[in-house]
């Protein structure tokens, strides 16, 4: 297994902070907090990657293959396509707004308590 | 012509000479590796944002889509709304655990628990040469695209543009480092964004802000009625392969974007993972509703200068954004029609001389940090070296581009910049987030992933109609404008390789995974903590 080389220190007024010890952080992998972290990160971003893929797949594979159904009209010249097109656009700020929430309420407060006793 | 040609120039070398005032002052600041790689780490989430859109809005999307919309109605969406969708995979999968575990480039994390030099080069490698390619592919269109805007003919002219473009990429980036090019992108992306906004308001206010009856206009003035406010004039309008083709495009763009590097290190330039976070959705912001404005202005253009003028300008429709701002300024022959004009070309001169500078940089940072100090080096360069590596290899890679792009400057290579995403999308996304994600991951996986993935689909499209043009049976039209032959039939139908390099990608990083014995279950816990926890971050 190779390590990452010892660098050189950094002649700067806004130095890199001093590199952690490796298995100091490794040994918080296995402690409940850090498992708690984990499963909150996961039980929100898989989900939602994968919804907003096949939402999105959805899009494209009816572009191709249902035209007719994404060219009728639902007001005026404004038809499927373009109304599923401009939902595109309000599903990904939704889910990064929904995101940016769950990061700052439940995951910022569950990585601050990884390894509180061992910094 | 020569009036809006004068406004142009003059407009141009203003933002030429406050970039270039502003790469000078931040020389001044940029003293160690951490200053020309990241900028310093000080950069705000607003900055940032506004930057990761500089480096994102470039001519293609700017001038390309609008000239999609012109020409061919609803398809040019489809582009727009997969380049944005894509930013998701960057905000829930990369950006924070990116920033906390890696240093500089993207080869930091994939190559954190692996065997380093042999990851690194491959990871350094691909890095170049999805960065080559949209370099290419900008360069090229940049010198077709100064032409058409100055009026200006002949070949000299197109060289002399790409000269001149490729110099001062290599001077920000060189001389500003991460800094410089960081401000060249936010002075950029605002006069876009300023620019976008003013003509998408004028458009809409000549319909009395009523979508419906814009799309309307659009559509009787195209001719082609209904059918140009629906998918498939451009995709899917002659046979099963080019539907196919759809989805292979889109899934490269959704999921390439998140791998391309010069966006990656960006997420390097803020001080923590939050405020990696935040610029993100400062991007995705910025750049959705700057596609919206995509949008107006290209249905804008077909109702109100005509798909027929435009096409007789350029027929891939880059002219159509220009046209409008000529069109609404006044037309053609007024004051008002030539400064218009004039602001709008020298906006979309501004827009790729930031994004090449983008692209240098990211080569050259990886070329520096990952080839000369990891590989080369094996770790023993001092940050003086690497920095002065990364400013030489900004030099060399600067003059090859140009020398490339001089010698390409004939050639339809507009299939570059869909190349990088897929390049991308099948050989960094996968072994970036296996490295994060996947505990049995390890070297032989990431090696097989990040070849595999490059050489599918270079390989496809050396196979595709893109380079072989003969017309067959399932594909009826050929391709006149193949690279290499017009008549010999392609071995491989797609012009978008993603739909097969992206799952090969993937397959051989699982199955060298799995060959191998090799297992970095120590090394991986520690990835993962310091991803999740920003403990022990740079």
């Amino acid at each position: 297994m190779t390590t990452e080389p010892t660098r050189p220190p950094e002649p700067s007024d806004r130095p890199d902070p001093p590199a952690a010890d490796p298995a100091a952080l490794a040994a918080l992998d296995g402690t409940p907090e850090f498992q708690r972290l984990r499963t909150a990160f996961r039980r929100f971003v898989l989900p939602a990657t994968a919804a907003f893929l096949v939402w999105y797949l959805l899009y494209v594979v009816l572009s191709a293959y249902a035209r007719g159904f994404m060219g009728a009209k639902v007001v005026g010249h404004v038809n499927v396509a373009l109304v599923f097109g401009l939902l595109q656009f309000l599903s990904t700020f939704l889910i990064a707004w929904a995101y940016e929430r769950y990061a700052r309420r439940t995951l910022e407060p569950l990585a601050a308590a990884v390894g509180e006793e061992t910094p | 012509m020569t009036e809006q040609r004068t406004i142009s120039v003059v407009l141009f070398a203003v933002f030429v000479a406050l970039t270039l005032f502003i790469t000078v002052r931040a020389s001044r600041q940029t003293r160690t590796a951490a200053d020309f790689y990241a900028g310093g780490r000080s950069f705000s989430p607003l900055q940032n944002g506004l930057a990761l859109g500089g480096d994102y809005m470039s001519a293609a999307s700017f001038l390309g889509i609008a000239g999609m919309f012109a020409l061919s109605g609803y398809d040019g969406f489809l582009y727009s709304i997969g380049f944005l969708v894509a930013w998701l995979v960057a905000l829930l999968l990369v950006a924070e655990m990116l920033r906390n575990s890696g240093r500089f480039t993207m080869a930091d994390v994939v190559a954190f628990r692996m065997r380093q030099r042999p990851v690194r080069a491959a990871a350094g490698i691909s890095t170049i040469v999805v960065s080559i390619f949209y370099l290419l592919a900008q360069m090229v269109g940049a010198g077709a695209l100064v032409s058409l805007l100055l009026g200006t003919s002949g070949e000299a002219a197109k060289i002399w543009t790409i000269v001149v473009v490729g110099a001062l990429m290599i001077f920000y980036v060189t001389v500003g480092g991460m800094k410089g090019t960081t401000w060249v992108q936010i002075v950029k992306a605002v006069l876009l964004l300023i620019g976008a906004f003013v003509m998408t308001v004028w458009v809409l206010a000549k319909y009395g802000f009523d979508l419906s009856d814009l799309l309307g206009a659009a559509a009787d003035r195209s001719g082609k009625g209904d059918a140009f406010l629906k998918p498939g004039l451009k995709y899917g309008a002659t046979d099963a392969w080019s539907k196919l083709d759809l989805l292979s495009l889109g899934l490269a763009l959704v999921l390439g974007t998140a791998g391309l590097p010069h966006i990656l290190i960006r997420f390097y330039t803020v001080p923590n993972a939050r405020a990696a976070r935040a610029s993100v959705n400062w991007a995705i912001g910025i750049i959705g509703v700057f596609y919206l404005m995509t949008l107006v202005i290209g249905f804008g253009a077909a109702a109100l200068v005509g798909g027929k003028a435009i096409a007789a300008q350029d027929k891939g429709g880059n002219t159509a954004a220009p046209q409008l701002a000529e069109h609404l300024g006044g037309g053609a022959g007024s004051t008002g029609g030539a400064v218009f004009l004039a602001v709008i070309a020298a906006v979309a001169f501004a827009t790729i001389l930031a994004v090449v500078a983008g692209l240098t940089l990211a080569s050259s940072s990886s070329f520096a940090h990952d080839l000369f100090a990891n590989v080369l080096k094996r770790g023993k360069a001092t940050e003086r070296d690497e920095v002065r590596a990364a400013r030489f290899s900004a030099i060399v890679i600067g003059a090859v581009a140009i020398v490339l792009s001089i010698f390409a400057r004939g050639l339809n290579v507009a299939f570059l910049v869909a190349l990088a995403f897929a390049v991308a999308a099948s050989a960094n996304l996968p072994t970036l987030l296996l490295s994060l994600f996947w505990r049995r991951f390890n070297t032989a996986g990431a090696l097989a992933g990040i070849y595999g993935g490059l050489v599918a689909a270079v390989g496809l499209v050396l196979l595709s109609p893109i380079c072989w043009g003969g017309a067959s049976d399932t594909l009826p039209k050929g391709n006149a404008d193949a690279l290499f032959s017009a008549d010999t039939v392609a071995p491989f139908p797609l012009q978008n390789p993603g739909l097969l390099s992206i799952p090969i990608g993937l397959l051989c990083a699982v199955a060298g995974t799995l060959l191998s014995k090799s297992r970095t279950d120590e090394r991986f816990a520690e990835l993962e903590v310091r991803a999740l926890t920003g403990r022990g971050a740079h």
